[in-house]
């Protein structure tokens, strides 16, 4: 188990009579103390991601006294992040996520200040966004950001307070310490596109972000005041379902090309390297479309026609749209022969990317009239059918 | 060797459970026995070669098996061998 590291904050702000008020219960902690809200006050934290996992992040590190709070996101509110974005509120629906969360922080510790920055991190700006923070924690939602945000950081020399989630489980770590793993180590390579489902398609309880996030933001803590244990070289695995947590051990690879060998010394292209509009057959462009309008059309004409769902029958519990047939993307395989080539078919799913899967798997079985709905279901919801509910 | 391949929650709905049972001498050898069992979840673990995936990691009791000898490593009776896939989710 790592030991302690010296403190990260090495600058120390002088506290005012309200902010030690404010502080009393870490100020009569021996570990943290008058010197470490000091240096609390003086430490630079950048977020990546306002969203799941940067809610609890930024609200307890703001609470916590952190000087500086540096926030990446580009979003906008939308009301299926209230679930679980606890920064977020209902009235900030549809306002940027920045915005969002400048205004509950500010509200929740005056002293504090926020950063923002309105974009997307790319290779182009990572190193200038990162470089003036004394650590930066991952709480982004796709491979191609924590790539990036490994690889800036370990060319920068910035620890990476690394979480993740999917469902019921999530995952912590702290990256790319002078001498510990970094993401690379774990994870040489990204799944292929589509693999994995996304939070938006797969689900997430609400709760788990709290989970994961507050144990990013207690390991963000402990580094800048160089306390306790941190999770350098080792992996916690947090299962909701089972209640169970379980930590694996974490080996810096030697010839990882970004903290191994430094092969990595400059930022690559992330989107390339996860296979994002790099492959063809992965490309939803290069599938038969029809819009929900046309779908429509085709309904009121009495079109001779198939509309096969390929959501799970959780999903089509919620929401519908009429005629349609369900076979869940599991099962699909093995349905094929239930299909008949000679009639159109029509693929739907929630947003349209599972249906491009399917019309792939049909269109390798040798089926030539298939057409994948254009946005799913939620975009049918959106221009056809309103009573249709969104999820 | 009788060893227990612990699975995530997402992965477990392609076999029977969680925890399933399953033999062989080499890590490779228990993955095999469990792919051959369960074919939907079978492409999950491992490529069309047999060979472990970058974004797939396995631990054989709490230690990376790439670190001893990958899907060669041997294997011990009442092991644990827990499959943690990549998540991106934030």
């Amino acid at each position: 188990m790592a030991t302690a590291t010296a403190p990260l904050a090495t600058q120390l702000e002088e506290l005012s009579s309200d902010e030690i008020l404010r502080y009393s219960r870490h100020l009569i902690l021996p570990e943290v103390a008058l010197e470490g809200q000091q240096r609390l006050k003086a430490s630079r934290v950048l977020l990546i991601g306002a969203g799941g996992l940067g809610s609890p992040l930024a609200l307890y590190l703001t609470a916590a006294g952190v000087g500086t709070i540096g926030l990446v996101d580009f979003d906008v509110v939308d009301v299926t992040n209230l679930q679980r974005q606890i920064v977020h509120g209902s009235k900030d629906v549809g306002r940027p996520k920045l915005e969002s969360a400048r205004d509950r922080l500010k509200d929740m510790n005056p002293h504090v200040h926020v950063e923002g920055y309105e974009t997307r991190l790319t290779s182009e700006n990572a190193l200038e966004i990162i470089r003036d923070y004394d650590i930066v924690i991952d709480g982004t939602d796709n491979f191609a950001t924590r790539y990036l945000t490994n690889d800036a950081c370990v060319i920068l020399g910035k620890p990476n307070v690394y979480g993740s989630i999917y469902r019921f489980e999530g995952q912590s770590s702290v990256f790319a310490t002078e001498d510990g793993p970094c993401y690379r180590c774990l994870y040489p390579e990204p799944p292929p596109p589509g693999l994995v489902p996304s939070c938006a398609e797969g689900g997430v309880l609400g709760v788990l972000p709290g989970l994961v996030g507050t144990i990013q933001a207690t390991e963000g803590i402990k580094l800048l005041l160089g306390i306790g244990e941190p999770l350098i070289g080792r992996l916690l695995l947090i299962d909701a379902l089972s209640m169970q947590f379980r930590t694996m051990r974490l080996r810096k690879n030697p010839n990882c090309p970004a903290c191994g060998t430094h092969e990595i010394r400059e930022l690559i292209d992330y989107d390339q390297f996860c296979g994002i509009g790099g492959d063809p057959l992965q490309d939803p462009h290069g599938i038969p479309e029809i819009t929900p309008a046309e779908l429509a059309a085709k309904q009121q004409r009495r079109d001779d026609f198939d509309l096969i769902d390929v959501r799970e029958p959780h999903e089509w519990a919620i929401a519908k749209i009429p005629g349609a047939r369900l076979v869940p993307l599991g099962t699909f395989t093995e349905s094929l022969a239930t299909f008949d080539s000679a009639r159109d078919i029509v693929v739907t799913c929630k947003m349209g990317g599972r249906s491009a899967k399917a019309v792939r798997q049909l269109q390798a079985a040798g089926f030539k009239k298939v057409w994948n709905l254009a946005g799913g279901i939620l975009r049918w919801s959106d221009d056809v059918d309103p009573s249709v509910p969104k999820y | 060797m009788a060893v227990t391949l612990f699975l995530p929650t997402v992965l477990a709905k392609l076999a029977d459970g969680r925890a399933i049972e399953s033999t062989g001498e080499t890590v490779g050898a228990v993955v095999a026995n469990v792919a051959a069992r369960y074919p939907n979840l079978a492409p999950r673990l491992r490529d069309e070669t047999g060979q472990p995936y970058p974004f797939v990691t396995f631990y054989l009791n709490d230690e990376d098996i790439r670190f001893n000898g990958g899907f060669e490593a041997p294997v011990s009776d009442g092991d644990e061998l827990t499959v943690v896939p990549a998540i991106a989710g934030g």
